[in-house]
């Protein structure tokens, strides 16, 4: 049973990736990869990762695939041009010369292990139970890492696919809602905790009065400057 | 099904990946064939998780699973701002980095 499943789920692997690579249309090679990552879980669960299978269809499957399939549509990959470099005959060659190497070493591997059917299996190998008090204990330090690499894959890949010119033309008449002339202190977060109060009853104190909506400014008032609006273009990191 | 049958899978499909990424010209695409490769590296892993009956393997695919996440994330990135210049959506025009 388990070796009828094993080359169905292998079939479907094999059958994926090499969808992936030939399709022409970069959609049709995303799905390939999904139909691929999900019979790769399927080998996983053969081999007793019920965790690691889980995370590969909600992980990959699921959010990264989403992810290529939005950045498909954005970009608009059409066919690509088939290309005329020697690579075109050297990138097959050279993936069959691994492949006959990968198998030499595996067919001439001294490990006895692979050739049998694994350790004989303990109750909860491969748990989410058991990998979480593992990540939690002893892997401590690389699931801390992990979670700082993606932290850090977040903020540049914000940085990087950001607008960098402020706001385009058809955002221009929103550029005057963003600039208008607003009371002072109205709108920041010294208004929300209840300092304006404060402060306005000092300015009275010393004899000054806020001004209300559409009158003169005052000299200090906070104009925002955090939407990137035309005049901020300059301080916003403008290519060379 | 005896482990070295998996073993002979990961490696099918890492040399097919090997070769997609240097035949294939749209980044994109390239993007995949580099998944394709940290899948069947993980596929290794777990073989091998299950030979020695210890988990360590199967934590060292969950963290792969992690470092890809992060690869995508940033390449897709890179890739939205080279289409927003209108850059050519090509690996064999884009040998420049001076955007």
């Amino acid at each position: 049973m388990s070796a009828v499943l094993f080359f169905i789920a292998a079939i479907g692997a094999l059958v994926g990736a090499i969808g992936v690579v030939t399709l022409r249309n970069p959609l049709y090679a995303v799905l390939a990869l999904v139909c691929h990552l999900v019979a790769l879980a399927a080998l996983f669960l053969l081999l007793r990762a019920e965790f690691v299978a889980a995370a590969q269809v909600v992980v990959y499957a699921g959010a990264v695939m989403v992810l290529y399939v939005f950045v498909v549509a954005y970009v608009g990959g059409g066919d690509e041009v088939a290309a005329g470099s020697s690579l075109r005959i050297l990138g097959p060659l050279f993936a069959l010369a691994l492949a006959v190497e990968l198998f030499i070493a595996i067919l001439g591997s001294g490990l006895q292990g692979i050739r049998g059917h694994g350790a004989p299996y303990k109750l909860g190998f491969g748990t989410p139970e058991q990998i979480g008090r593992l990540v939690l204990t002893d892997y401590l330090f690389p699931f801390e890492v992990a979670s700082l690499l993606l932290l850090v894959a977040a903020v540049g890949a914000v940085v990087l696919a950001r607008r960098r010119r402020g706001l385009d033309a058809d955002d221009a008449e929103l550029a005057h809602v963003f600039s208008a002339p607003r009371p002072s202190y109205t709108g920041t977060i010294a208004e929300g905790v209840g300092v304006r109060r404060v402060l306005e009853q000092l300015e009275q104190a010393h004899g000054g009065v806020t001004e209300l909506i559409g009158g003169p400014q005052p000299e200090k008032q906070m104009t925002p400057t955090i939407l990137g609006t035309k005049d901020a273009k300059d301080s916003d990191g403008e290519e060379s | 099904m005896a482990l070295s049958w998996y073993l002979a899978v990961s490696a099918l499909i890492f040399c097919i990946g090997a070769g997609g990424v240097l035949v294939r010209r749209n980044p994109l695409v390239i993007l995949l064939c580099l998944e394709l490769m940290l899948n069947a590296a993980n596929l290794a892993a777990v073989t091998f998780a299950r030979m020695h009956g210890g988990e360590a393997g199967q934590i060292f695919a969950l963290i792969v699973m992690v470092v890809a996440a992060c690869e995508v994330t940033v390449g897709l990135g890179l890739l939205v701002a080279i289409s927003r210049r209108n850059l050519p959506v090509d690996v064999d025009e884009l040998h420049e980095l001076n955007g």
